[in-house]
This record gives C-alpha cells, structure tokens and sequence, in this order.
C-alpha cells in the first residue's frame, strides 16, 4: 500500500459510498469499484447477522473487499455455483485468493491470523476464552434458533403465532447469560476497554433482538449500554444491514 | 528410594455422561493426555439450575472446564483454550485452508446440527407438535448437517476427516455421529465418508474411554 497501514486505524475502504464520519477519526472513506485479482471477496446477505460480523472486522481491519450478495430469498445459496463455495448453502464465505473459507467462526480466526492488524482477540488467555464463550452464545445458542429454516418450520408446523415467542424465548435466555458472563468483566466493550471478538458477535444480535423480534432491552442494561457504544462506531454502523448493496431501497 | 508424588489433576471438568458436547471435550483431554477431575452434573435432575452451577455456566449447560482460577464453558471455547494452553498434540493444523476447514466442521455441529436436536428444544417441540414430528425435525436437521459435511469432507484424502491425524473435526463430529445413529437412527449409509471416518474415529482408545458409557456418572 501506498502510504502504508499504520496501527491505528487511518484509512479503510467500503464499496458504498453515504456513510459519516466521525471527527476523531483521520479516516477518509473512498468509494471503490475496484477489481483487483488480489482482493478479498465476501459473499453475505444483507440481513444475515453471521455475514455482519465479518463485515465489521473487516471494516476494522481496515480491509478492502468485494460484496458479493447472495440473496437467501430467492434461493440464491442453492445455485451449484454457490454450493461449490459452501455446500451447507449458509453466508458469509470469504475469498481470498486460493483460499475459500466458510462460517463466521472460521473466517474471523482465519482474518485475525493472516491480517493482525487491529487484533480483535485478547493476548491474556482467560480474556481470550471469555470472547470465545460469548461469541458461542450468540453463534451456538441464539442464531441457529432464529435463522430462516427454523422460523419456517416454527410457522408452518407449529403455528405463525409461535414465530416470535419462539425466538424471544431464545434470545432472552442467551442474553440473560451473557449479562451474567460479561458482568464482572466488560469495560467501554463487552470484555474490555477495546473492541473485540465478542463485540463482533454481539452486536448484530442484539441489533435482530431489538429490531425484529421486539426484544425487552430493559431486561438488559449490559447489552444495552454495548449497543449504544457500537452505535458510534462507523465501522459497525458501516456493517449494518441498511447500509448493504443488497439492502432494499427505503 | 524416591517418592513417587502424584499430584491430583489440576483440571476439572462439569460433564454429563451422555452429552455429547461433554464427550467432545473428554475427547480432546484424553488425546492431549491431560488428566482431570470428573464433575458429575445430573441433567435429569436439574443439577444444571443449582447456584453452585449457575456460576460456573449461567447458560445451565455442560461441559464446563476449571483449569486454576480460569473457568470456560462451551466445548468451542474449551476446546481452542485447550489448544493454546496446553499446546502437544494440536488438534488444529498448521496449513490455513485445513486449520479453517476444522473450524467450519466443528461450527457445523456446534451450531447446525446440535443446538437444534437438544433435549431442551425437542421437548418443546413434542409438547407443540406431538413425538413424530419433534422426532422428523431432529433427523431433518442431523441429514441437512451431514449432507453438507459429507460435501465438505468427500474430496479429502487421509483416515480420518481432513488428513491422517486427528484434529479438531474429528473431535466434534464422533460424538455427533454416534448420537445419530443411537438416539435419531440416522441412516448411516448415505454418507460413505462420513462412515468411514466414524469407523477410523470409534477406534481409538481416548473416543472410546471418552464414551458416555464409561463415565463415573454413566447408568446402566
């Protein structure tokens, strides 16, 4: 890179161009079409919370990429194209060069080993575990139970009427216990004074709780003080559904 | 003559026999050689609500690690703590493409295939629907997952799921397919790789000491 990535955040790419920035921030933001052979490829759905994730440490890491979307609507992960990039049919999956990678878990680890800068984990083991414990119970314990194929299968074998309760269910019990878990630990972030892994993992959960399932946030101060920390990040307000190429128009 | 000091393990581990994210993690002990302390956590009994447990996990599930003063729950967690903390026998490859091919598969069970056949979830859905259709929505699930992991893992050359040695997605996916086959009676057939993976897998001495009918807390 021509003037070098420096440690600090100094500048970052986005392919959408619309978004604000803060004044302490020496960010410039370039809107690019960019094709190069080289750059990193993200297939995601606007919507898909795993695809947000990765969105963020990518803004964080300060790394370029393609958005490519998959709309999971319109059955677009079912394309043989598609499934030979992911056979279980799920975004996001990163490119990069050679290398395919699926899963938000194994393309974060995979991002915070070959890109280091901005580290999103903790050197102090302990901590390290704690990000991996909460990012596990957003990933393992509350997602699955609220993505498309369950809530379809909720509405048309239960009942339509069970969707929310159903998922509500779900998110209060995972939210009850990340407020127990982080309680004794969290700073300005979820483990600390800086954004890591966890706040990655939280906040497009916490924003779909908030948003589409009408979740209580009263119930819980912690994560809610987290969501307001993470709405004056440009990084993870760049990330978020709204602000996608495939988002609907308003 | 000099006194042989054995120390008692500095581990312990909340497990429930028959879990098999428990099993996942007596798993990766048994292949890394480090000894620990068996904590029986009754789940029919509802031990998983107690205080004591509560704040060791305020999820209420097993497994949870004790190593000194640092506590982790979650087998993902457990396991990559496993894998900084007490480095030999690395149950993650060097090679990023493998390494990211490990961590998807143990995903894949963690977070598609497990959570939605948990006892938990499948009582509700029995109270909703009936036993069939709570009995369908597990096998549906378990066939979706394996489907996708005999794609992932068919074109991959060696004994066991990404190589010849035993990493990280064997460590997940044993235990998975043994609770296939017993409890939802997946038909195993379907997926060539993934059975013979299993047969390298049910093998080993450390999958089979880690099984849930050795356990202290076993019931025959």
């Amino acid at each position: 890179m021509g003037d070098g990535l420096e440690e600090e955040r100094r500048r970052w790419l986005v392919t959408k161009v619309g978004v604000k920035v803060s004044n302490d921030l020496t960010v410039k933001l370039v809107h690019t079409q960019a094709e190069g052979e080289n750059k990193l490829k993200l297939y995601s759905y606007w919507r898909s919370s795993c695809s947000f994730r990765i969105r963020i440490s990518l803004n964080l890491k300060g790394l370029e990429y393609q958005y490519i979307p998959v709309n999971l609507l319109k059955g677009e992960q079912f394309s043989p194209e598609f499934q030979k990039l992911n056979p279980i049919g799920y975004v996001p999956v990163l490119v990069d060069g050679d290398m395919i990678i699926s899963d938000s878990f194994a393309i974060f680890m995979y991002l915070e080993e070959k890109y280091p800068q901005h580290p999103l984990l903790p050197s102090d083991l302990a901590k390290k575990a704690l990000n991996f414990q909460a990012a596990n119970i957003v990933s393992s314990s509350i997602q699955p139970l609220q993505n498309l194929a369950v809530l379809k299968y909720i509405e048309e074998k239960v009942s339509p009427d069970e969707k929310i309760p159903w998922t509500r269910f779900h998110i209060e019990k995972g939210f009850e216990a990340l407020e127990k878990l982080l309680k004794d630990h969290a700073g300005k972030y979820a483990t600390g004074d800086e954004v890591s892994m966890a706040d990655l993992f939280l906040a497009p959960q916490i924003l779909a709780g908030i948003e589409r399932f009408n979740v209580d946030m009263a119930k819980f101060p912690l994560l809610s003080r987290l969501n307001e920390a993470y709405s004056e990040l440009p990084e993870f307000q760049n990330a978020k559904p709204e602000n996608q190429p495939d988002a609907p128009s308003a | 003559m000099a006194a042989i000091i054995v120390e008692p393990p500095k581990l312990a581990l909340y497990s429930y026999w028959q879990s098999s994210c428990s099993w996942r993690v007596r798993f990766a002990l048994n292949l890394k050689g480090i000894s620990y302390e068996y904590k029986a956590v009754n789940l029919s009994k509802g031990e998983q609500f107690t205080p004591e447990f509560e704040k060791l996990n305020p999820l209420h599930f097993v497994p949870v690690l004790v190593d000194g003063d640092v506590v982790v729950s979650d087998s993902y967690a457990i396991l990559l703590y496993l894998e900084e903390k007490y480095p030999q026998r690395a149950l993650l490859p060097a090679d990023p493409q493998l390494k990211a091919l490990n961590l998807q598969v143990a995903s894949i069970v963690t977070s598609s295939i497990q959570p939605l056949h948990m006892l938990s979830n499948l009582k509700y859905l029995e109270q909703k629907v009936g036993p069939q259709e709570s009995l369908l929505f597990a096998q549906t699930n378990v066939e979706k997952g394996f489907n996708a992991l005999e794609k992932l893992l068919k074109d991959i050359n060696g004994k066991y799921a990404t190589g010849d040695e035993v990493y990280m997605a064997d460590v997940f996916m044993a235990p998975q397919i043994a609770a296939a086959m017993q409890r939802f009676k997946i038909d195993m057939s379907k997926y060539p790789r993934l059975c013979r993976i299993f047969e390298s897998l049910k093998a080993l001495p450390e999958f089979l000491d880690a099984s849930p009918e050795r356990q202290l807390d076993a019931v025959h």
